[in-house]
């Protein structure tokens, strides 16, 4: 099905400066029998959010500040660990549409995309000034690739492959296109059979 | 290749060997029912349950599922498989086991495949020359729909240990070493190709291992060139031909190494005599040390954190620190190799009073050959439980679970908070390892239960 476009999102930060943040604290596996992709936002972070008996903490992502924030600056190799796409799903029902970080694990990365959820690597010194300053307000623009610092923080741009991104901007998934190339395919197995 | 990558487009890979299981397809058959799309390749679709699985048996026969949901998804990807036509490994089924145990035991891996599953260790598979990862859902789907994926190429990344292991050092012990020396993100967007003598003389079992965990370091992949061990091990197996069909096919195989000159983008060296048993102290696997040195002090606010965590001090040694759990079982540990190495320290010992040790097989053939070996004997004699094939407390999805603040010696693969278990505690250790920590009651070496190899 079709993916939630993006072209700008401007947005306040939630900042988990953690290093290693990995699927099992994004979404932890006793949560991973379901059949459906929906709803798995309330469990997000679920170890850091609840407590044994099922009441919130006080983590800062249980806070109306951060469920209205829609971008992650997280630490160095985010999303490291299992191939769940139920991590993005979670992500991205908890209302989260960009994830930065100075390294992405490259499984999540990919699911990320997948379903309209924009993993950026970002330079260091930019990654620095986004977690010495949390929940201040950016701007990320997919078209020129650049996230947008307020306070003089400057502009810096992100690499993206440009099929990801145009498939990002427009909405479109990847099945479509792989559909399309069904005689190559069919081509293909005829020469390997 | 079906086509080869472009500045604007990534490449269409042909998949020629698709492992699913209940966990990560039920939202991808979901997919191709709405689109109204059929499985292209049936035939070249393999699937199991394992995940959600029950590892005991009750009375009356029945398996006693964690929740009806666990259930619901395992009869979810029995009724998937069934109307779309996929070979499917179940209860009945003497090959049913934990995804990345079974492929390769029915010789549906084989080198030179491309291999992918929704699981992120498929890169075990990388054990016989394929190239092997894992992919999420919404690529599950496409590979169902049109047995290809898009992808652009990674990078590489060569492993080199030279020279000979010690008699105490296994397959376990070196790719935590290596973890340790590259790092939990190092291997990102790189494929890995372990070399050297230390793998060359590896078994099949033990080179599983070391892929495996690839995805450890960040890789998705990890491969070693296939060689007489990779053909005798799949000699006879059911999903290779036979006869002369099968000596052009081991001729083939034989064929694909990369040669002496072939450039890296990046090399990395280790000594095989440098390497002795090693564990894991923190929560990510990286974090992994000699099991006769101390515990590393913190260096920063996350290593605190994560010895906090661990409950675990900097500067004290990690040996004779108590257990509460053994789990020996998972796609890193779970084969014949692993399970007669657990079985030759635990026989004719106790497990430690108090100290809950379970086994559990990687797949029914395996449960099999270790009761005809007498191993489950030597097991129970000992005071572990002898349990059914399945991923179990390396996931705790199942409901095999720690309690909060246990610490589990876990042959497992992750150690990441919370992974067998809200607040449990992972030590990630080989097989031996694991299996004198029951005996000892605290994190001890094989040498340490008296046990000389
Ligand atoms: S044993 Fe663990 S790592 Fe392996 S497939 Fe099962 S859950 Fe994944």
């Amino acid at each position: 099905m079709s993916i939630k476009p993006l072209k700008t999102v401007t947005s306040k930060t939630i900042t988990l400066p953690a290093a290693n943040i990995d699927t099992d604290q994004i979404i932890p596996a006793r949560f991973l029998t379901v059949t459906t992709k929906n709803g798995l936002g309330k469990h997000a972070f679920n170890d850091w959010r609840y407590n044994d008996d099922g009441s919130e903490t006080d983590h800062a992502l249980n806070g109306d500040f951060a469920k209205a924030c829609q971008i992650i600056v997280a630490g160095h190799n985010f999303g490291c660990g299992s191939s769940r796409e139920h991590a993005p799903w979670a992500l991205t029902d908890y209302g989260i549409r960009v994830v930065i970080s100075t390294e992405i694990a490259d499984i999540f990365r990919g699911n990320a995309l997948k379903n309209g959820l924009l993993p950026i690597i970002i330079e260091k010194s930019a990654h620095q000034w986004l977690l010495d300053h949390p929940g201040e307000e950016i701007t990320i623009d997919l078209e020129r690739a650049e996230v947008r610092l307020p306070k003089n923080g400057g502009t810096y741009s992100f690499n993206i492959d440009a099929f990801s991104r145009h498939c990002l901007m427009e909405g479109v998934d990847e099945m479509g296109y792989l559909s399309a190339q069904d005689d190559a395919i069919s081509q293909f197995e005829k020469t390997r059979a | 290749m079906v086509t080869a990558e472009t500045a604007d487009h990534p490449a269409t890979l042909y998949i020629d060997l698709h492992l699913i299981h209940e966990v990560t397809s039920p939202q991808a058959f979901t997919e191709l029912e709405q689109r109204g799309l059929p499985v292209r390749r049936p035939d070249k679709t393999l699937a199991t349950i394992d995940h959600s699985t029950p590892t005991i048996i009750n009375d009356d026969g029945s398996r006693p599922f964690i929740t009806e949901q666990a259930k619901f998804q395992v009869e979810q990807l029995l009724l998937n498989t069934a109307k779309h036509g996929i070979t499917t490994h179940s209860w009945d089924s003497p090959a049913r086991g934990i995804v990345h145990v079974m492929g390769p035991e029915v010789g549906a891996t084989q080198p030179g495949m491309t291999v992918v599953c929704g699981d992120s260790h498929t890169s075990t598979h990388g054990a016989f020359g394929c190239l092997a990862f894992g992919i999420g859902t919404t690529q599950v789907g496409h590979v169902l729909a049109t047995q290809c994926l898009l992808m652009r190429k990674p990078k590489s990344m060569v492993i080199w240990v030279d020279g000979d292991i010690g008699d105490d050092v296994t397959a376990k012990d070196i790719i935590l070493a290596i973890i340790a020396k590259i790092g939990v993100g190092g291997g990102t967007g790189h494929t890995l190709e372990y070399r050297g003598k230390c793998f060359d003389a590896m078994s099949m079992d033990e080179r599983m291992t070391v892929c495996n965990m690839s995805i450890e370091a960040g890789a998705r992949a990890g491969m070693i060139a296939p060689d007489a061990t990779t053909v005798e091990y799949l000699r006879g197996r059911e999903r290779v031909p036979s006869g002369e069909e099968f000596e052009t096919l081991a001729a083939d195989w034989l064929t694909l190494t990369s040669d002496e000159s072939c450039h890296y983008d990046r090399e990395v060296r280790l000594k095989a005599q440098d390497i002795t048993p090693m564990v894991t102290y923190g929560t990510h696997p990286g974090m992994a040390m000699p099991i006769a040195a101390n515990v590393p002090i913190a260096s920063d606010e996350a290593e605190q954190k994560a010895l906090a965590y661990m409950q675990l001090t900097g500067g004290k040694p990690i040996a004779g620190v108590s257990v509460d759990r053994v789990f020996i079982g998972s796609c890193t540990n779970s084969r014949m190799d692993d399970l007669r190495a657990a079985a030759a320290v635990m026989d004719g010992r106790t497990v430690k009073g108090g100290l809950i040790a379970i086994v559990v097989p990687g797949s029914e053939a395996i449960k099999k050959q270790a009761e005809a070996e007498g191993l489950d004997i030597i097991f129970e004699a000992a005071g572990a439980q002898w349990r059914e094939p399945g991923c179990s407390m390396c996931i705790a999805m199942n409901g095999d679970m720690a309690a909060p603040g246990e610490l589990v010696v876990s042959t497992s693969n992750r150690n990441f908070a919370g992974r067998q278990g809200p607040g449990a505690r992972t030590v990630l250790a080989s097989p031996a390892t694991a299996a004198a920590s029951a005996i000892a009651g605290v994190v001890a070496s094989a040498l340490d239960v008296g046990v000389t190899s």
